[in-house]
């Protein structure tokens, strides 16, 4: 027990949550933008998926990172509007129609891997680099707080910088206070002249360039490479936290984090003598009971109370 | 304030108006109409007499397919929502358009906020809305959430909403279905106010009543054609319901006494803790068979809950209920059903029918697995269908065929059909929950006649309603909820007025618990 606790309490594994959660964080609030945009946003973990592919390959074959990691954020964010378009110009279920751009996400990335590069399982042969991480001069001389902070990828910055811009834009500024009538009370906002459909195509492409960036930091700061695959699951589990967070700014800000402290946790703890494969489950194990936690809270505050049938 | 106003000519208007919707439906035909500045002009006519249609077109929601609207005196094309408020046109519709989670202030000005490049300036949205509140008389808490505020205080904030965008034209679709006598009547000063202002006031109702009283002019819509327009002074509520139908039509109800042969219902110290919404305290009450006992008050104060008990969709948390003489305590709702009870859900939308499913099949829901209508366990589909056609002849619902999904019918043909399933069933106890709300004149004289004519029949019948005339009409005795008990019994309903009811809706009265519990028998919790 005491060399678990050596390992959540190291500088090491602080590094690591703020590293882990990047993904988590903006897939996160780009799922936040579409609920409260009044469309989910099922297919957060295609577009990841898709752009950490892309991302990847464009840096590949172009030898720019930047622009590896634009194209990466510009499919994601093109699949958000797909996924608009099919849900209000062709009154797709969103549900469906989020499933089946995930579909589409997996076979296709693992498609295109394969016939540029003749390679099933990623893009390891491919030299494609990533993006930078920021080392701050002065800070990172700083026991504890510099191993923590400085040297974090730019992407990580920017997602925890993410939290007061959504909270900023959803609460003064004009667009958000659109953003949350339109997704609240369509026929309000449309009745006062708001063009709901342009909000909401606007809010589900920020939604999708947010999920773009998320899957670019995972091919492109996480590791080098697109493995297939490689979301694994974590555009699921950053709609947990989009719920788990009550659909809240800070609210999933925490949530977030809180998954990927759990990942984090899987990582460090296999090191440890500890079977890997319980280890792996945690993530998953923590988003269903807190799932189960927040089904349970919410039935205290709001359930109707039905007689069961005798 | 709005320079493309002419001086003269009307301040809303239409020049032979036109609108067929793409299945076919002609819900508006060749109207004319036209409203001078500072009028009030109130638009009668039956659900589906195309009033809400015709509104729709001065706001820019729907474009019509011929002839022009008109407005501030000239021909103009509505694109939408955005260039009616442009232009000075604002609407308060039915069901109130406002955002639940945001302040009253901030939906007053959603969609034109102040603040500069790209912000929203949050404390002057609120110093606006107060400053209007105060010009028009039209009182709000600018910072209090939508949501938990009173029907009323929307109202005024819709209205707020609208002035706010400086409209001079201002559209009141059916306002006062959720008021209190005592706010209809602040309403109406309100509305008299901006009209003494220079506002043009378009008020969309079909309470005659209401009418005659706020109205200076009346224009009646029959089958979307415009039939005529009159002097408010000149009309009489049956002139202008004769107006509005084609032929001589009343209301009034003819009753003869109740004759009371033994009780239907005994309801005693009912507790109900409610997870959400209204609990209930210390309810007592009987309904005889052959009578009618109304409940009135202001929506949420126990109604729903009530009716929902009695139905066997909640447990009370203690008390009693018997229905003629059965205790119904640790029945489901089938069983409330087999004690006797019928019942129509004040949300026929969402309770009273599946309304994606055929007439037919609405009409079996509670009797599927019986004879005639099943043998073996097999549904027979031509039993099905006869007894539909039955009932749909019985109760003269409008459709033309019984395999049509709920969903197709109007409100009160729906509303029919949950109506004529639950009588169908002879009950013992019938639970009406705002049995004509949003149905037209012709199915609201029909639900009088089929409530009195199944009292008459020796049903008790539990008629709860947010409209206190038809209240009044239909009901023999009359209780009054607020907060979940009972605040006053009226034994006898002659003579007594709206307003005197009010008083008690409102808290202002009450009667003492003796008076309210007075002669009803001890029963025992089974």
């Amino acid at each position: 027990m005491s060399a678990v606790l050596d390992v959540v309490l190291s500088s090491a594994f602080l590094a690591a949550v703020l590293r882990v959660s990047t993904p988590y964080l903006l897939a996160a609030f780009g799922g936040l933008v579409a609920e409260r945009a009044g469309v989910s946003n099922i297919a957060l973990e295609g577009q990841m998926l898709s752009a950490a592919c892309t991302g990847a390959l464009v840096a590949g074959y172009s030898g720019s990172v930047a622009l590896g990691a634009l194209c990466g954020v510009g499919v994601a964010t093109l699949l958000g509007l797909l996924l608009a378009a099919l849900r209000l110009e062709l009154g797709a279920d969103v549900i469906i129609a989020g499933i089946g751009l995930n579909l589409l996400a997996s076979g296709g990335t693992a498609y295109a891997v394969f016939t540029l590069l003749d390679d099933k399982g990623g893009t390891s042969g491919l030299k494609s680099g990533s993006l930078p991480a920021v080392p701050l001069p002065g800070i990172d001389s700083i026991p504890l707080l510099g191993d923590v902070i400085s040297g974090q990828n730019m992407v990580t910055w920017l997602a925890f910088l993410t939290a007061p811009v959504i909270a900023w834009l959803f609460y003064r500024a004009r667009f958000g206070f659109h953003l949350r009538a339109v997704g609240e009370m369509p026929d309000a906002a449309a009745s006062v002249g708001i063009p709901v459909r342009r909000v909401q195509y606007t809010g589900l492409a920020l939604s999708g360039a947010l999920a773009g960036l998320a899957g670019v930091f995972l091919s492109m700061g996480y590791v080098s490479f697109f493995v297939r695959d490689m979301t694994a699951g974590r555009g699921f589990i950053a709609l947990a936290a989009v719920f788990l967070g009550g659909l809240r700014p800070w609210g999933v800000f925490l949530a977030a984090l809180g998954f990927g402290a759990a990942e984090a946790l899987a990582v460090q703890l296999g090191t440890l003598d500890v079977p890997p494969q319980l280890v792996s489950t945690i993530p998953y194990a923590m988003t269903l009971v807190a799932l189960a936690v927040y089904a349970w809270r919410r039935r205290r505050q709001a359930g109707v109370e039905v007689a069961a049938s005798v | 304030m709005h320079k493309a106003w002419e001086r003269s000519g009307p301040a809303i208007g239409a020049r032979a108006v036109t609108k067929t919707y793409g299945n076919g439906v002609r819900a508006v035909r060749g109207v004319d109409l036209d409203v001078p500045v500072g009028e009030i002009r109130a638009i009668v006519g039956e659900n589906g007499a195309g009033k809400s249609t015709l509104m729709k077109m001065f706001y820019g929601l729907e474009q019509p397919s011929s002839g022009e609207v008109l407005v501030g005196g000239r021909p103009r094309v509505l694109g939408g929502p955005a260039s009616a408020i442009g232009l000075g046109v604002g609407m308060v519709h039915q069901n109130l358009m406002l955002v639940p989670s945001f302040t009253v202030a901030q939906n007053v000005v959603l969609g034109v906020e102040p603040g500069r490049r790209g912000r929203v300036d949050l404390k002057a949205a609120a110093e606006t809305t107060a400053r209007l509140a105060e010009e028009s008389g039209l009182a709000v808490d600018p910072n209090a959430r939508v949501d938990e505020v009173s029907v009323g205080m929307r109202q005024r904030t819709e209205i707020l909403k609208v002035l706010h965008r400086g409209a001079r034209v201002l559209i009141l679709d059916e306002p006062t279905a959720v008021l209190t006598p005592q706010e209809t009547e602040d309403l109406f000063a309100a509305v008299r106010r901006l009209r003494d202002g220079g506002m043009t006031v378009l008020f969309i109702s079909h309470k005659l009543r209401e009418v005659r009283e706020i109205s200076d002019r009346v224009s009646v819509m029959r089958a979307g054609s415009l039939v005529g327009t009159v002097d408010t002074s000149d009309a009489t509520e049956r002139s202008l319901a004769a107006m509005m139908v084609g032929r001589d039509l009343s209301l009034d109800v003819d009753r003869a006494p109740a004759r009371r042969t033994g009780v239907a219902l005994q309801v005693r110290d009912v507790q109900y803790a409610a997870p959400t919404g209204q609990s209930l305290d210390g309810i007592g009450f009987d309904v005889a068979a052959g009578e009618i006992v109304g409940l009135a008050g202001i929506e949420g104060n126990g109604q729903t809950e009530l009716a929902e008990i009695l139905a066997g969709l909640r447990r009370p948390t203690s008390g009693a209920i018997r229905v003629g003489g059965t205790g119904t305590a640790g029945l489901d709702v089938a069983g409330h059903r087999r004690a006797g009870i019928g019942y129509v859900p004040e949300d026929r939308l969402r309770n009273g029918a599946a309304l994606d499913e055929s007439i037919a099949d609405n009409l079996v829901v509670d009797r599927h697995d019986r004879a005639p209508l099943a043998r073996r366990g097999l549904l027979r589909p031509r039993a099905v269908r006869a007894h539909a056609e039955q009932l749909i002849e019985d109760y003269a619902i409008r459709t033309p065929d019984a395999s049509v999904p709920v969903r197709a019918l109007s409100g009160g043909n729906m509303q029919k059909v949950i109506v004529a399933r639950e009588l169908s069933a002879a009950p013992r106890l019938l639970i009406a929950s705002q049995v004509t709300r949003g149905v037209d004149i012709g199915a609201m004289r029909f639900m009088y006649e089929r409530l009195g004519a199944a009292r008459d029949a020796g049903a008790g019948v539990l008629l709860i309603s947010a409209d206190l005339t038809e209240l009044l009409a239909l009901a023999d005795r009359l209780l009054v909820i607020k907060d979940g008990r009972l605040v006053a019994r009226f034994d006898d309903t002659s003579g007594l007025t709206e307003k005197r009811v009010g008083l008690y809706m409102l808290g202002v009265e009450r009667h003492d618990h003796d008076h309210i519990t007075t002669g009803l028998e001890e029963v025992d919790a089974v």
